[in-house]
């Protein structure tokens, strides 16, 4: 039982996709200003690497190596139109907030990553909590990013007040940086700052050493 | 090389796999369109009400829609028409079919729509017999996309009530500031025509309330110059000559 406990945690801190991966930031800056959307997305991207994990997972055996990207592709982006259907369905609102970005989940590096890297090695149920661990991950993330540009940015948590705003009569002068895309940057920048800074382990090796300084000798 | 990896293999497993999951996603779709349906008619009626000021978020939609008729108009004669049903009437559909729709001249062509429909659904807030609101369905394209939305008047056909899109791909932030609230409510009160003739347009930043021409403009969007000049060119399109202009005049002489 451990095991399995450690594949669904050490994702989280020890080895995270976003942090340590640097994989699938780019809908981390898009999807990232409310925190409504963030819960969603995260929600569906990690229904959508679990179970991917488990599908490709239960025929890795029998899928053929010359064509395993695309077996993969082919299960990743059929739960990625059933995901984008029922939200469709039940969540009209957030799913046309979120536009294409459930869509884009096809394309997430996390759920190829993790299909590719574990699932195709692991057998069906330990690779499932894999992909529960991957989402569970890039949630905590996201959720601590879109925590922060909705509260500074708009004011407000789910679009429930907390600041009361200047400009609906409170104290709170908004930061509009932070409901553009790129504050999302700088949020990930020091998350995993903090992250590598309590746990040196993560902090790679550097590529290339500076040479030192010469000074330039004059008159040769 | 094993057997895993023959030619047969391979095509039999990706066949195998395309079936079960083109069912899947076929069932998902098919099963899951009801309900989708409901939720659009439900976002498009809601948005309807919005723009005529109406929309109360603590009510159902469709209880606070009952207020509202929906007639199908000829665009051609201005006058209501009882051919078509309103509720199945697909104008979007009509739009683009040769056969309810013409083809606009390059002058006519404001909204860079290229064909008009003859046939338009219009939306009235009737109280006793007599009209309170007209909502007007309008489209037009911006910088990157066709928006949609209603323009919702007064009874006199000439003082706007609201304005709202709902469906557009304008730059979030910028173009897509159309959605913003505090936007929209700039619109109110505002005036469309002036001696018979469209004014109402888009200011470039902020309308100076002491100049003459004030009634007749509204704020510019900052930062979105050609989704402002969209806004403008589909308001001033579909109020027209070419849109719900000859509508206006007939219902305001009681003749539609």
């Amino acid at each position: 039982m451990s095991k399995f406990k450690d594949t669904v945690i050490s994702p989280i801190f020890d080895n995270n996709p976003i942090a340590l991966q640097i994989l699938g930031i780019c809908s981390a800056l898009a999807v990232t200003s409310s925190m409504q959307v963030t819960v969603v997305m995260c929600i569906a991207l990690t229904l959508v690497t679990a179970f991917s994990n488990l599908f490709i997972s239960l025929i890795r055996n029998a899928i053929p190596s010359s064509i395993r990207i695309i077996v993969q592709m082919i299960i990743i982006a059929s739960l990625v139109i059933v995901v984008d259907q029922v939200l469709k369905a039940v969540a009209y609102e957030i799913s046309k907030q979120l536009s294409v970005f459930v869509g884009l989940i096809i394309t997430n590096c996390i759920v190829m990553g993790r299909a590719e890297a574990y699932a195709m090695k692991n057998p069906p149920i330990p690779s499932f909590f894999d992909g529960i661990g991957n989402g569970l991950g890039y949630s905590v993330v996201l959720l601590a990013v879109g925590f922060v540009r909705e509260l500074f940015g708009a004011g407000k948590l789910f679009g429930i007040e907390i600041l009361p705003l200047v400009t609906e009569g409170g104290w709170y002068n908004p930061n509009g940086l932070l409901l553009l895309p790129p504050s999302a940057f700088f949020l990930i920048g020091i998350f995993i700052w903090v992250l590598r800074s309590v746990k040196p382990a993560q902090v790679e090796e550097p590529e290339y050493s500076i040479a030192k300084h010469t000074v330039a000798k004059e008159g040769v | 090389m094993s057997s895993k990896d023959g030619i047969g293999k391979v095509l039999g497993v990706a066949l195998a796999l395309c079936v079960v999951c083109s069912v899947v996603v076929s069932t998902a779709a098919v099963q899951l369109k009801p309900a989708q349906e409901v939720n659009k008619t439900r976002d498009l009626k809601r948005n309807i009400l919005q723009a005529a000021g109406l929309y109360d978020a603590s009510q159902s939609v469709e209880s606070q829609f009952e207020s509202i008729s929906t007639r199908v108009v000829d665009l051609r004669t201005g006058r209501f028409t009882d051919e078509l049903d309103p509720a199945s009437f697909d104008q979007r559909a009509a739009s683009k079919d040769a056969s309810s729709s013409a083809e606009l001249e390059d002058d006519q062509d404001l909204a860079k729509i290229s064909r008009r429909e003859h046939y338009s659904l219009v939306y009235l807030v009737e109280n006793s017999g007599s009209i309170e609101k007209i909502i007007l369905p309008v489209r037009g394209y911006g910088l990157w996309s066709t928006l949609y939305g209603f323009v919702a008047l007064e009874s006199d056909a000439n003082t706007v009530v609201g304005l709202g899109f709902y469906q557009h791909g304008e730059t979030p932030g910028l173009g897509g500031e159309v959605d913003n609230p505090r936007w929209k409510a700039f619109w109110p009160g505002k005036q469309v025509y002036r001696d018979g003739d469209v004014e109402i347009a888009l200011a470039k930043g902020a309308v100076d309330p002491a100049s003459a021409d004030a009634p007749w403009r509204v704020d510019g969007l900052s930062g979105a110059t050609l989704t402002s000049r969209g806004v403008t060119n589909l308001v001033q399109f579909w109020l027209g000559e070419d849109g719900f202009q000859p509508f206006l005049t007939n219902l305001k002489a009681g003749e539609a």
